[in-house]
């Protein structure tokens, strides 16, 4: 069974709905539910005064426009919750477990700070996807986020553990300033992409030219890229055989921190060698 | 009992609790995925000798290993839990992280679990890294040839040692046919390994020895140059070999169907008996009678 809630209309201001999560609403009854606290602006209302309940279950569905809904399933611990289009800031920021699946796009800070669960976006991510709330020692801890479509800038911002997918292009800077995880745009990053990063793993299918701070070791086949891969495949990411098979240029950096981390280039065979080597080493860099 | 032929003796294997685990080694070409699985699993018979026993289960196609490459999926066995744990840290540490191409993985979901790549990420020196997916980490060792790929913990369960068919036949060919038979249907089985060579021991031991070092020395009941010597032989007159495949398993069902397909098969294959050994039920919980395999 699927418990529906319903959009009447887009508010004239942003809601904070961060009730709108399975942990409050799976299992509650519909007076229950129109009774929980949001803010709209600076005014505390109720769930019920912006939106209409329907049916009943763990399986929870939004409807209606949520561009100007924030904070839908943020520190939500377990279920399944679908947005029917489009979702507002902070989605599934601090999320701990459980499922969120945005049918539309989401806005910026999507999943920034998560802990554990799956942020699925089938459209596009706004910035600071999977990020670093400012104060922060770490951005997302734990869980996967996975973007059928583009995302914006600061991807992985201050990432610690887990792993953000994107199947299109992620914006500037892109796990800037990481600790560790796994950063996978399969359509190619952003200038600046790990600027600070101190280990982790920054991957890319598209020519990239790592910040001068990179130093290029070696072309190879890294044996835990394939089970990313293949997982990723696996939740419906465009993952190409030559993407699983392929050979990977290995960048370490960024040498202004520990140079622990890297980030792997696909090295695509189809391309001139001119150009595979000048985006190795750079038309004009001696090798460092 | 008779089955095609051959006398079936009215006796059980007497089986009793190990701790096994399974290891998916893959490499670049299903080649060296199995030299790596035959270096982890070699020195691997007896227990009683080499600290735990070992073989290959089957060869993995890419579809069924972690990285979509091929492998060969191997069973280790050991006393207790931790003996499990060295055995594979030495194992996965000196064969498969040696090995060309190769990486390793946990092959068997258990709450009870061991650290392997764990020990072995400080092969790295410090340059090792670790990745987290899907709640199971995986450990990158630099190697010269590029990185080894080995999963931080492996599952532990309690299984099975001990089941057991012993092959007699009128000439030696004809009771080594049968054993290769025997052999060669067990190995259909999931779950289970006969750890000796090819699958066959000739020299099935008794416990105990007039020498007090060892724990264990050869049958000689079941020796058939000691016929005319021995007190009490167990070799009928026109037997000229015996031959024993000894299953271990990752719990009793497995090893069981294996003594019921490697009995029907050693029967079928010419062998002028077939029995079991045990040690009067003093020694495992675990009694798989030959009556209750019979077809």
């Amino acid at each position: 069974m699927t418990l529906t809630l319903t959009l009447r209309e887009e508010p004239v201001v942003p809601l904070e709905a961060e009730a709108l999560c399975p942990d409050r609403l799976a299992g509650a009854r519909r007076e229950e539910i129109a009774a929980l606290p949001v803010w709209h602006g600076n005014e505390r209302t109720r769930i019920g005064e912006f939106f209409s309940v329907s049916g009943s279950g763990d399986d929870v569905r939004l409807e209606g426009d949520l561009r100007r809904v924030k904070f839908v399933g943020a520190g939500m611990t377990a279920g399944r919750l679908t947005v029917a289009g489009d979702v507002g800031m902070h989605a599934g920021a601090g999320m701990r477990g459980g499922e969120l699946h945005v049918e539309g796009d989401a806005g910026d800070w999507a999943g920034a700070g998560m802990q554990g669960g799956t942020l699925a976006v089938r459209g596009s991510a706004g910035r600071q996807l999977g990020g670093v709330y400012p104060g922060e020692r770490a951005g997302m801890r734990g869980g996967e986020i996975v973007v059928h479509g583009d995302a914006g800038a600061q991807a992985g911002a201050g990432l610690r553990r887990g792993l953000i997918a994107v199947a299109g292009r992620v914006g500037e800077a892109a796990g800037m300033r990481m600790l560790a995880g796994t950063v996978v745009a399969l359509g190619g990053l952003g200038p600046r992409a790990g600027a600070g990063m101190r280990r982790g793993s920054i991957v890319t299918m598209a020519p990239a030219t790592p910040l001068a701070t990179f130093v290029f070791s070696c072309i190879h086949r890294p044996p835990f890229l394939r089970l990313y891969l293949r997982r990723l495949r696996a939740l419906g990411l465009p993952v190409s055989d030559e993407q699983l098979h392929g050979r990977y240029a290995r960048w370490c950096g960024d040498g202004l921190e520990l140079r622990r981390g890297e980030i792997l280039i696909l090295d695509d065979v189809e391309r001139p060698e001119a150009d595979r080597r000048n985006q190795i080493a750079g038309p004009d860099a001696p090798r460092r | 009992m008779r089955l095609h032929g051959a006398e079936i003796a009215d006796t059980f294997a007497e089986a009793f609790p190990m701790w096994g685990s399974r290891v998916l080694i893959t490499a670049a070409t299903p080649a060296w995925a199995l030299e790596a699985g035959r270096s982890m699993t070699g020195f691997a018979t007896s227990v009683i000798g080499c600290k735990c026993e070992a073989s290959i289960e089957r060869e993995l196609a890419p579809d069924e290993t972690p990285d979509g490459r091929p492998g060969v999926s191997a069973l280790l066995f050991a006393m207790d839990r931790e003996g499990v744990g060295k055995r594979l840290v030495e194992r996965v540490g000196q064969c498969v992280l040696t090995s060309p191409t190769a990486a390793c993985f946990n092959g068997v979901a258990a709450e009870d679990t061991v650290d392997v790549g764990g020990q072995l990420r400080f092969f790295g020196d410090g340059y090792q890294s670790s990745k987290v997916l899907d709640g199971q980490r995986y450990w990158r060792v630099p190697v010269m040839e590029g990185e080894f790929l080995v999963q931080e913990r492996f599952g532990v369960i309690e299984g099975v040692a001990g089941g057991n068919i012993i092959m007699l036949g009128r000439r030696a060919e004809s009771a080594l046919r049968a054993a290769e038979a025997a052999a060669s249907a067990m190995r259909s089985v999931e779950g289970v390994i006969m750890p000796f060579p090819g699958g066959i021991a000739r020299s099935g031991s008794k416990v105990g020895s007039r020498y007090s070092a060892l724990p264990a020395s050869t049958n000689d009941a079941l020796c058939p140059t000691l016929r005319g010597q021995v007190e009490h032989t167990e070799v009928p007159p026109d037997v000229e070999a015996v031959f024993e495949i000894v299953i271990d398993g990752l719990g009793l069902e497995p090893v069981r169907e294996a003594m019921r397909r490697g009995l029907v098969a050693a029967a079928e294959a010419g062998a002028s008996h077939v029995t079991a050994g045990n040690y009067g039920g003093k020694l495992g919980p675990h009694h798989i009678h030959l009556r209750e395999l019979m077809p």
